[in-house]
């Protein structure tokens, strides 16, 4: 493996053959905002949110994905990359509902976004979509889909191999689908639930936690996290849960776990009700 | 992928007759007949239904997610139930800007289309029928001659475009024969002094690419025509496939020798019925002459989606995904087509390497006239001909007219104080223009420029693949805000799909526009 430096706004940065610019900006602690870059999946480099400055590129390239190369050149900071952010940005959340996009209120903060710009009164598309709650362990509302194509990544090759959904239609009209459109329940999902663990937007939620934000008891304040071992098999995969008030209402996977690389399979991710169900034997028999 | 999961639909008998039929026995695990397949079930019955899908899922053993997904991207292929006959009425440039728009027969079902590549003959309109032997026929005006010919030309409408006999009479595959007893450099070589630059509209150095390819340690390289004519005035591509299509297959097994491969994809445009069913008659008949030697070419069909004639969008589709542009590098010729080295080249570009290879130089190019010009067309013209020239040539009097397109709705305008430009390279960046695929399509004074340039936005709207945020949403705010005047902010929509789009379709996405407003023209 090859080490070389390339230059990131100004600073030598040593990198290794096959890393991203992406990895050399975090080394250097600037802090590069991503949504389709996950740290278990290849990224699609679709949302554009990453992008920087590469000098002798006509265009501006992706940090997540571009590979740095000897002698690079890179811009971070640069007027060209600030403006991008802030239109790709204000396109997003201009386009979907991105409430519950973790950073996303810091990102408009940082780059001067301000999305309502790009929304007129007199000619304005946006995704509606009516929340698709067809079955009982997660809810899906592409009103907030940035269609970054990583639940589409984690159901098909790169984790799962279900190949349950994928991206249909084009263009602006382009949604994630089961064929023919069909509830999942008629598709080929496990539950498994790998996509709603990678899901960045909060288009992918357990129901549990889908109802609780509806009814207005999602609570981050009164949340708590506990990493434990599944109990299920003998696998050994690390659960998180995610607790309110006493009760589990999520499960997730660490993702530098190195047994489930944040992934879990139905039991371990949605078979949690029975520890909150008082009904279970909790007196001595006689 | 062993445990797919299907839904119960069934296919008819005669559904899976017709996917059967256009598979070979070995299909299973061949993602890449996917797209010929759905063809097959479209072509029966006019859609695809979810029983066709259901068994070519099986025969090809791909997750049905993912053939719906491919399905829905292509504008010719429909997942609902539709008709067998239907009117494909072209909206789009050329046919929009004419008196007397075109008219579908009574009661046909009507489909509103993209440019379909009959500029010259708008206004135009297509009817698809399917059924057991579907068809495609044209409704627009009589086909025109080549208006004015060269080297390139010099075959279409003189030669029987069916006979291999008239075309062997006339001199062809000899080019061939040469070029094998010299060898790949030779024609590279004699390619790269006549300066040969790519002529779909990114003009890359030709030679270049093919050296590039054939360096490649890698033993299975592969070449792909890119017969996916599709930016809005163009149909040079169509013309020359129609009309001499044993060049068009001499000239690809050319590329093929010059970049080492053995196998070659001519990737065609869906609508393009009759170029189809010339070159597969040309590679049949050359193939069984032996003319072909070891060498495959297979024609590939698109099914409506422009952004496929981009050069990596083009090897997603062939390969059965959605053709979504990959990201660069790598570039085709390291990483192409089935991960293997790949040359892409334009149909133009191929036969114009043929005439350098025979000797006959580089010193025209074809260029598609329409609008409102007296005699639209092709027209083979010396380069460094002027704006002004050509539009002469066409009959249309320069004080008629407004503006002309140049290079197609990627392209930008150019107006009548710019017609002594020459139509080169050079001289079409020193007006902010571009030569792109050829395109000349002239506007007089009564065409609605606001109009004109909103069906522009509208067509990169459409055409977005929809992958990266720039373009799926840039377009369709492109279009929002040219609508309601914000040209502050449809300038910084503009850069952002120009710097951060993934593909070149975002990028040349407001060229247009920009080019409009820069001119003074909206």
């Amino acid at each position: 493996m090859s080490e070389f430096n390339i230059s990131i706004d100004g600073m030598d940065v040593a990198m290794e053959s096959g890393q991203t610019i992406l990895a050399g900006c975090s080394s250097q602690g600037i802090d590069t905002p991503t949504l389709c870059y996950g740290d278990t999946l290849t990224p699609k480099n679709a949302c554009r949110v990453c992008m920087v400055e590469l000098e002798g590129s006509r265009v501006l390239v992706p940090a997540c994905s571009r590979k740095a190369e000897p002698g690079m050149v890179i811009h971070t900071e640069s007027d060209r990359v600030n403006q991008s952010r802030k239109m790709v940005l204000e396109l997003l959340g201009s386009s979907v509902d991105m409430s519950q996009t973790d950073h996303f209120e810091e990102w408009c903060d940082r780059y001067d976004a301000h999305p309502e710009r790009l929304i007129s009164p007199d000619a304005h598309t946006r995704v509606y979509e009516d929340p698709k709650l067809d079955n009982d362990l997660y809810g899906r509302d592409y009103s907030k889909c940035i269609l970054c194509y990583k639940c589409v990544d984690a159901c098909g090759e790169q984790w799962q191999n279900t190949f349950a959904i994928s991206v249909a239609g084009r263009g602006f009209k382009s949604r994630i689908s089961v064929e023919f459109d069909a509830p999942m329940t008629d598709s080929a999902c496990v539950y498994c639930g790998n996509c709603v663990a990678v899901c960045p937007t909060g288009a992918l939620t357990p129901m549990t936690e889908y109802h609780m934000r509806k009814v207005g008891t999602f609570a981050p304040e009164r949340q708590t996290e506990t990493t434990t071992v599944c109990p299920y098999c003998g696998v050994g995969c690390n659960l998180t849960l995610h607790v309110q008030d006493n009760e589990i209402f999520k499960v997730t996977s660490p993702s530098d776990h190195s047994v489930t690389h944040g992934n879990l399979c139905i039991k371990g991710r949605f078979g949690f009700s029975h520890v909150s169900i008082n009904r279970r034997g909790n007196l001595p028999v006689d | 992928m062993s445990d797919l999961r299907f839904r119960n639909e069934v296919a008819t008998p005669h559904e899976v007759a017709a996917i059967d039929a256009a598979l070979p026995a070995d299909a299973r695990g061949r993602r890449d007949l996917l797209l010929p397949a759905l063809h097959a079930a479209n072509d029966l019955m006019g859609w695809v239904s979810p029983g066709a899908l259901n068994h070519i899922c099986r025969s090809l053993n791909v997750a049905p997610a993912d053939a719906y997904a491919v399905a829905t991207f292509y504008d010719l292929l429909s997942v609902d139930e539709l008709p067998p006959v239907v009117a494909m009425r072209c909206v789009d440039l050329a046919c929009r800007i004419v008196a007397v728009p075109a008219v579908a027969p009574e009661g046909m079902h009507v489909i509103e289309s993209p440019c379909l590549g009959l500029c010259e003959r708008a206004p135009a309109i297509a009817i698809r029928s399917a059924g057991e032997v579907p068809s495609l026929m044209l409704v627009a005006e009589p086909e025109v001659p080549v208006q004015i010919r060269g080297p390139l030309s010099a075959r279409i409408g003189v030669l029987d475009p069916a006979s291999l006999d008239a075309y062997r009479t006339s001199g062809g595959f000899e080019t061939l024969a040469t070029a094998r007893v010299n060898g790949p450099a030779w024609i590279s070589d004699q390619v790269d002094t006549a300066g040969l630059m790519g002529r779909g509209g990114a003009a890359f150095p030709t030679a270049r690419k093919w050296r590039a390819v054939l360096g490649q340690t890698v033993s299975q390289h592969y070449v792909v025509a890119n017969a996916d004519e599709s930016e809005p005035g163009t149909f040079k591509d169509r013309i020359v496939m129609e009309g001499d299509p044993f060049s068009v297959i001499e000239a690809v097994a050319l590329a093929c020798l010059a970049a080492g491969a053995d196998h070659a994809f001519i990737y065609l445009r869906g609508e393009y019925a009759v170029a189809n069913e010339r070159l597969q008659n040309a590679i049949d008949s050359s193939t069984s002459a032996g003319l072909l030697g070891e060498l495959r070419i297979e024609i590939r069909r698109g099914a409506g989606a422009y952004i496929c004639g981009e050069e990596t969008a083009i090897f997603n589709s062939i390969e059965g995904f959605r053709g979504e542009p990959r990201s660069k590098p790598p570039f085709p010729v390291e990483v192409g087509l089935f991960g293997k080295p790949t040359a892409v080249n334009n149909i133009e570009t191929l036969v114009a390497a043929l005439a350098i290879c025979r000797g006959d130089g580089v010193s025209t190019k074809l260029f598609c006239l329409s609008g409102h010009v007296a005699r639209p067309g092709m027209y083979e013209v010396p380069v460094g001909t002027t704006l002004g020239e050509i539009i002469t040539m066409s009959g249309a009097e320069h004080s008629d007219v407004q503006a002309v397109l140049m290079g197609g709705s990627a392209g930008a305008f150019a107006t009548p104080a710019e017609f002594a430009t020459p139509l080169t390279a050079e001289g079409m960046r020193s007006i902010n223009a571009t030569l792109g695929s050829g395109v000349v399509m002239v506007l007089d004074h009564s065409v609605n420029m606001a109009d004109f340039a909103g069906r522009i936005a509208e067509f990169f709207q459409h055409e977005s693949c929809g992958q990266c945020v720039p373009c799926r949403v840039g377009t369709v705010r492109q279009v929002e805000l040219l609508s309601v005047g914000d040209r502050a902010l449809l300038k910084e929509v503009d850069q952002v799909m120009t710097d951060s789009s993934i593909c070149g379709l975002g990028q040349t996405a407001a060229s247009a526009i920009r080019s409009a407003i820069a001119k003074g023209l909206l």
